[in-house]
């Protein structure tokens, strides 16, 4: 009897206490150690407001996830809440009215003063309303290079694309992968959008990207990206990995000199106990160009018939521009924040180079938020091919390259 | 063996036609009922969702579905896209290998087995026991025999032979070979148990006949047994080629279209261009174009097989 009045006296209270949270199920790619404990700041944070976080990760990175996102919003089954690189992506859902509009949110927190820079949440803005609750600033613009595997080849670390260029022969010979490189075709075609950054300039990547010129395509600027690119498919011969992060592990563990990669590769070399400047170096913009692109992850709310649910998710977007989870996550993931009053507790001189960079305005708009996901995966395609087929000449992918840039919308 | 029932039950219905028309409808009413759902699924999902792929495959359909003609744009840049060229080249050799290689090796197998040899039971339950896990296992475990670090090529440069080489998933001119493997590996098993069954079907005298006339037993294999299978053969066909034209999950888990895009199916193409791309539109018209050619191979052969019957 007394054990039935303690079980009924324990239900009473899970009961009552599962009243007043809200459950919500978070949709994310975030798998990889530092991004995965990283996400875990956000569960902490919106589980300690009484609230219930149900993580719903996928693996496989933004490619895989995507699709089974929008195959569960447009199939009437959403989550409450999931990422995206803000931009072109979400585009359709919002016209089709799919998502929460959250400008509410945005005025009574003030975010249009606070987000630095302005154009993620213009990336956010359709007509004038806020969908979505940019969390973090993420810049392809970085190259990482381990200082250990330059110590072994005897070298010092080259301080720009040229420089590092000249070194991969005598990387090869003490039997290190100059430029590792993982097998997905984003991380083929998001490496050559930072060489082309790099080595033709803002200017004519915003005429390429922005502007769908074909004369910038087939310009010598860019000759030289495509040769430069192709050059630099026979550096990455002989490490044979997919993911990014496998890739990162080989700078990490100094098997291979260098990875260009975007500032999320700072989260595994924080993970694996590395430090900034001792044990590997970082060069934003290849050394070439100080820029950094301004693309990042973002939060979107799916719009349910539940009153409930549609007040948590209102919540939670305040929640993730709030200060200390601004902080928190962004320390976790190596990803500088989208506010600029507040500081980071972890700032290494990697992440000071980009912070910088951000206050001195030398940025660009991500690649997401300019071309379509179709081009992008037209590109993703071209790209991985090229890189993948020694036989294949910088002037054919020039034309080809200039063909999709041609139809983009 | 479905195949062939469902052609006795045509030739059935054939031959009830005559006289007593007008009560044929209500004859077996019961079994009728209780297949309108499915006669209702089949003609709602199957055929309507068909026919709604084909008309959306004329929009410039993104994300969502809408009625937005383009005429034959999808078509166009299907067909200059060299992804597409690819994925159709790519199951083109797929498709022949595995054809021709599982039916040779699961009747070889099936005819091994059928010599009764001891432990037959064991070495059955070995050859089907692939076809248990899916292909995404296939694709994973495959993907680690053969990755260079720690698979295939490791062990046999560890035993001694330093200059062995063999890497298909890094090889984009031989990839395609790598992933037929893990496909043998998983579907000659089943394929080996029908030929099996078949080959317990062949009556005893035949044998006995054969031996009488001196007759070898490759030759008698060859020249008796096979046409005798024949409705057996016409299965595994059936089961081999619809397990071609679906080749993604493999893919998928083993190479990932990689490396570049040397490993690219066309149910691929479709997927990525649906939700990676955001381009239903393109989708559309690669599975149609995948549904198009799948009817080109199947009518004439369909009419061959079943058409003949009938009159005969």
């Amino acid at each position: 009897m007394k054990l039935t009045t303690k079980l009924m006296a324990f239900s009473a209270i899970v009961s009552a206490s599962s009243a007043s949270a809200v459950e919500l199920e978070v949709m994310h790619w975030w798998t990889s150690g530092g991004e995965a404990a990283a996400v875990g700041k956000f569960a902490e944070a919106w589980d300690a407001s009484g609230n219930k976080w149900i993580d719903g990760a996928i693996a496989g990175g933004g490619d895989t996830a995507r699709p089974i996102m929008v195959s569960r919003i447009i199939g009437g089954d959403p989550p409450a809440a999931f990422q995206f690189n803000h931009g072109r992506q979400a585009e359709e859902l919002i016209e089709a009215g799919l998502l929460l509009d959250l400008t509410d949110v945005a005025e009574a927190e003030g975010w249009a003063d606070i987000v630095n820079p302005p154009n993620l949440l213009d990336a956010c803005t359709v007509d004038g309303r806020i969908y979505c609750a940019p969390v973090n600033i993420h810049s392809w613009q970085w190259m990482w290079l381990s200082n250990g595997a330059y110590e072994k080849a005897g070298l010092p670390v080259p301080t720009n694309w040229t420089e590092f260029s000249e070194s991969a022969g005598a990387l090869q010979d003490a039997g290190i992968t100059p430029l590792a490189m993982g097998g997905q075709s984003w991380q083929q075609n998001g490496a050559f959008g930072v060489i082309s950054v790099a080595l033709a300039g803002t200017e004519a990547w915003l005429a390429v990207n922005r502007d769908k010129s074909v004369d910038a395509v087939m310009s010598d600027e860019y000759t030289r990206v495509f040769e430069a690119f192709g050059a630099a498919r026979s550096l990455s011969e002989g490490l044979n990995v997919q993911d990014w992060n496998q890739a990162t592990a080989a700078v990490i563990n100094d098997t291979a000199g260098a990875q260009i990669m975007g500032d999320w590769a700072q989260g595994e070399f924080a993970l694996a106990g590395e430090v900034a400047g001792e044990d590997y170096s970082c060069l934003p913009g290849l050394g070439e160009v100080g820029v950094l692109q301004t693309g990042g992850d973002a939060f979107y709310f799916p719009v349910v018939d539940d009153a409930e649910i549609t007040a948590g998710q209102k919540e939670l977007a305040a929640m993730l521009l709030s200060p200390p989870v601004q902080v928190s996550f962004n320390s976790a993931k190596g990803s500088l924040p989208v506010r600029g009053d507040v500081d980071l507790t972890t700032v290494n001189e990697c992440t000071q180079k980009g912070l910088d960079l951000l206050a001195a305005g030398a940025t660009l708009p991500a690649g997401e938020t300019l071309l379509s996901p179709d081009t992008v995966t037209q590109l993703n395609d071209l790209m991985t091919e090229f890189w993948n087929t020694p036989s294949m000449t910088a002037a054919e992918v020039q034309s080809a390259y200039a063909d999709i840039i041609a139809d983009a919308d | 063996m479905a195949l062939s029932d469902a052609t006795d039950a045509t030739a059935q219905a054939g031959q009830g036609t005559p006289a007593r028309k007008p009560t044929r409808i209500f004859k077996n009413l019961s079994s009728k009922i209780a297949s309108l759902p499915m006669v209702f699924t089949a003609l709602v999902i199957f055929v309507g969702g068909t026919v709604w792929t084909i008309v959306y495959s004329f929009t410039s359909s993104g994300l969502l579905p809408r009625l937005k003609w383009v005429g034959l744009d999808q078509y166009e840049r299907l067909w200059s896209s060299r992804k597409w060229i690819v994925s159709i080249e790519n199951l083109a050799i797929y498709g022949i290998c595995s054809l021709i290689l599982t039916l040779v090796i699961g009747f070889t197998l099936a005819a091994l087995l059928d010599r009764k040899v001891r432990g037959e039971g064991v070495l059955r339950t070995i050859f089907l026991y692939p076809f248990a896990l899916s292909f995404i296992v296939t694709g994973l475990v495959w993907q680690w025999i053969l990755n260079p670090q720690l698979g295939l090529q490791n062990i046999i440069r560890e035993m001694g032979w330093e200059s062995f080489a063999f890497d298909p998933m890094n090889n984009s001119k031989i990839v395609m070979f790598g992933l037929l493997i893990a496909g043998l590996w998983q579907g000659t098993g089943l394929i080996m148990c029908i030929m099996l069954a078949g080959l317990r079907g062949i009556d005893e005298d035949i044998w006995k006949a054969a031996r009488v006339d001196g007759i070898g037993t490759v030759k008698t294999y060859i020249r008796v047994i096979i046409p005798m299978m024949r409705p057996v053969f016409v299965t595994s066909l059936v089961l081999i080629g619809s397990g071609i034209v679906k080749l993604y999950d493999l893919v998928v888990a083993q190479t990932s279209g990689g490396p570049g895009i040397s490993s690219q199916v066309p149910a691929m193409y479709v997927m990525t261009s649906m939700f990676g791309g955001q381009n239903l539109g393109q989708g559309f018209a690669a599975s149609t174009m995948m549904l198009v050619t799948v009817v080109i191979i199947l009518v004439p052969w369909a009419i061959l097989e079943f058409g003949g019957k009938k009159r005969g």
